[in-house]
């Protein structure tokens, strides 16, 4: 690709020869679709998108993401992933054999778990699981926050952006697609992954950008520890 | 961008930052245990104001604009003029603030900035008098908290001192010459947190968040006490509120290195 | 609305006070994301107005009675510094600061796709740091940016403009001596790409003609400030990646 994206703002026509209209668009017209966000055009096979360049999570089934728990009921942990809405999360739906009422003893509020969106209803109620392969809850390590249409940006293509941070930094990272992100090695080197992903975040549309988190992480080589995990 | 936007602090977070903390003396953003975080004040912001000031420390920003009006004195202070202190923490900058009165959590931040203020004397009331008993200068020092990441008391102290510093007695309104507001000094006040044992200077939102005891101890150039609030449940020890003292006043003068002339 | 008064509000080349023509504006500059805690932001100065804005959400609707299972429901509050006018304005709401939020929240409501989001709420900040005359439709112009600087999805953007009578002559965009003495004030705020008028308030008097003749100002105005708008909000994507994304 070489010409550079087309910024949008909420109402512009969308139109783009031989390709359809599909996400962040509304019908504006007979034939016309528009804009909803301010964000960029991205084409992809038949389609047309408008990305937004911020916003909240909007989720998805089968998802991965990273909450916090923030109330827990008889039977079920409420968890909030940075979205619109808080999901729910059903003993059933813990890797744990939970008796009602005895919620608590599994997660508290204020833990973090790793969970897949399992369902989401029309009101926009949404369930996860934690059943399924690394799923879990989180011990130790940090976490940091974007926004979730950066998420595509920390990740990388095919995940070269997040390896190269890992690799420099000798890191362990988790992305959730909610934009929260999890952390754990030498604190040193967790300092130096958080500044590259801050760096993506607040690049993420420009030019270059592997180029200049590269060069950053080979700037703060000095202040990593260790040379292997 | 909204970060960990409930008052719920995970596990996860707290031990991160008592892990550095206890470990490498430092806190999760870097900073050394007494560094106070950029200070950036910016004055006349509102021309329309007697005085004003935007100031961000950190990623917490405050506006304070100052009225000055002519009006009546307290009958005990006849020979002075008026001083009166209000913070608004506008639900602009916190998702859980709500509007309405005053919480009492912004009625300590504008009582315990009032007092560094009014005990040092920065404000030389009795030079506010235009007939005693009958009129004189009431300066109004209102404060909108607009950002918030941590140690309000502090970036509105800035903001206050900042703001007075700069302003202007319109006295052309009752037919005399206007007047730059007559300040005798320049208080600082410094809050400091205790986390598990450790006192912190300037706490960010995190900090605040997992701290047992917060003290603030406000002194002018003379290097006095002026003022002194502790708060929260936890306890600081003599020992501690010693070393405190000594930590405001070093770091007081930074402060002061940042305020207007 | 004052009455036609001793004082002159136009020079001898039918300038204004501050040297404006009848249908110029005044200076507007508009800033996004200036706040870190808030979901989206701006700032505006708009003559001497400088009013900030904050956007919160889209989310959950509380307390939950509130909450509607078909849309989120927007809730401005458009609220005054205690020192943004001349005389210390006492802090909190008032039946006039009640009233802008109300049309404010309304017209914002017109615009934003509020069926996507059910159960939720949208939360618009407006504060006023420094009110020179025309501080509804400032807040309101620089709400729309901040909502979309939110990522919030909207159908169009929200922009508007006031005209008003001053001395017997249609103006636009009053400044705060001709709001204090002028014979009508019209503000409207529209959506720009279909041109359907979200707020519209009027008091003092105007003939038909004269209301004609201040809207067609005002729709004229609004394709200037809806490029200020658009062009402060791409300032911070100066340089959009070729490779954005997978």
């Amino acid at each position: 690709m070489s010409n550079v994206k087309q910024i949008v703002m909420p109402g512009d026509p969308v139109e783009v020869p031989n390709l359809k209209p599909r996400n962040g668009v509304y019908k504006c017209g007979d034939n016309a679709y528009c804009s909803q966000f301010f964000g960029i055009l991205q084409e992809s096979e038949q389609f047309v998108d408008v990305v937004p360049f911020t916003g909240k999570y909007v989720p998805r089934r089968n998802d991965k993401v990273i909450g916090k728990v923030i109330e827990i009921g008889p039977s079920m942990w409420i968890v909030d992933i940075s979205s619109t809405y808080t999901t729910l999360l059903h003993m059933n739906d813990a890797p744990w054999r939970v008796t009602s009422g005895e919620l608590k003893r599994y997660m508290n509020v204020g833990d973090y778990v790793y969970a897949k969106i399992l369902s989401i209803n029309e009101i926009k109620e949404s369930w996860i699981t934690m059943k399924d392969v690394g799923l879990k809850k989180l011990e130790g390590g940090t976490l940091v926050s974007l926004p979730a249409p950066k998420v595509p940006r920390i990740i990388g293509k095919g995940g070269s952006m997040v390896n190269m941070i890992k690799d420099a930094t000798h890191t362990r990272i988790m992305v959730g697609q909610n934009g929260v992100i999890w952390l754990d090695g030498a604190p040193e080197n967790v300092i130096v992954a958080i500044g590259a992903i801050r760096k993506v975040e607040e690049e993420a549309h420009t030019v270059g950008l592997t180029d200049r988190v590269k060069k950053y992480l080979e700037d703060k080589k000095g202040e990593i520890v260790g040379n292997s995990e | 961008m909204p970060r960990d936007e409930l008052d719920v602090m995970s596990e996860i977070k707290r031990n991160y930052i008592l892990q550095k903390i206890k470990k490498d003396g430092l806190r999760a953003d870097g900073r050394k245990l007494d560094e106070m975080r950029k200070v950036v004040i910016q004055t006349n912001f509102i021309p329309r104001a007697s005085g004003s000031a935007v100031v961000t420390l950190g990623r917490t920003k405050v506006v304070c604009g100052i009225k000055i009006e002519a009006g009546e004195p307290f009958p005990d202070t006849p020979n002075q003029g008026v001083l009166t202190t209000n913070v608004e923490l506008l639900p602009m900058a916190f998702p859980t603030f709500e509007a309405g009165p005053p919480s009492e959590d912004s009625i300590e931040i504008a009582r315990v900035v009032d007092r560094g203020i009014r005990e040092s004397k920065m404000i030389d009331l009795q030079k506010l008098v235009v007939e005693p008993a009958k009129q004189v200068w009431i300066v109004f020092i209102d404060i909108d908290v607009i950002d918030y990441d941590g140690n309000l008391i502090d970036a509105c102290t800035i903001a206050a001192v900042s703001a007075l510093a700069t302003a202007v007695v319109p006295a052309s309104t009752i037919g005399q010459k206007d007047f730059p507001l007559p300040i005798t000094c320049k208080p600082a006040s410094v809050t400091m947190m205790k986390i598990d044992n450790v006192v912190i200077v300037d706490p960010d939102l995190e900090e605040e968040q997992i701290a047992s005891a917060r003290l603030t101890v406000t002194m002018a150039e003379d290097g006095h006490l002026k003022a002194m609030q502790k708060g929260e449940p936890g306890f600081f020890t003599l020992e501690e509120i010693q070393k405190a003292i000594k930590t405001s006043s070093d770091v007081g003068s930074q402060i002061r290195s940042n305020y207007p002339k | 609305m004052g009455t036609a008064s001793d004082k002159k509000l136009f020079d001898e080349n039918g300038l204004r006070l501050d040297g404006r023509s009848p249908g110029d504006l005044r200076p507007i500059r508009i800033e996004t994301d200036v706040l870190n805690r808030a979901d989206g932001s701006a700032f505006i100065e708009w003559g001497g107005n400088k009013i900030q804005v904050a956007v919160y959400g889209p989310r959950e609707a509380y307390p939950r009675h509130m909450q509607d299972i078909n849309q989120a429901f927007v809730r401005a509050r458009y609220n005054m510094a205690a020192f943004s006018v001349d005389e210390r304005k006492r802090p909190g709401p008032d039946r006039r600061s009640m009233e802008i939020s109300k049309v404010i929240s309304e017209a914002l409501q017109a615009a934003i796709m509020v069926e996507l989001f059910p159960r939720a709420q949208i939360d618009v900040f407006i504060e006023v740091l420094q009110a020179d005359a025309g501080t509804r439709i400032a807040g309101l112009t620089a709400s729309a940016v901040a909502l979309a600087a939110a990522g919030v999805p909207m159908r169009d953007l929200v922009v508007g403009c006031t005209a008003g009578k001053v001395d017997g002559k249609v103006v636009l965009d009053l400044s705060k001596e001709e709001d204090n003495f002028g014979q009508a004030d019209l503000p409207i705020a529209i959506m720009p790409k279909s041109g359907k008028v979200v707020l519209m308030q009027m008091d003092g008097d105007l003939s038909v003609d004269e209301f004609n003749e201040a809207t067609s100002m005002i729709f004229k105005a609004t394709e200037r400030i809806n490029q200020i708008q658009r062009d402060a909000l791409k300032k911070n994507y100066a340089n959009t990646a070729q490779d954005w994304g997978e």
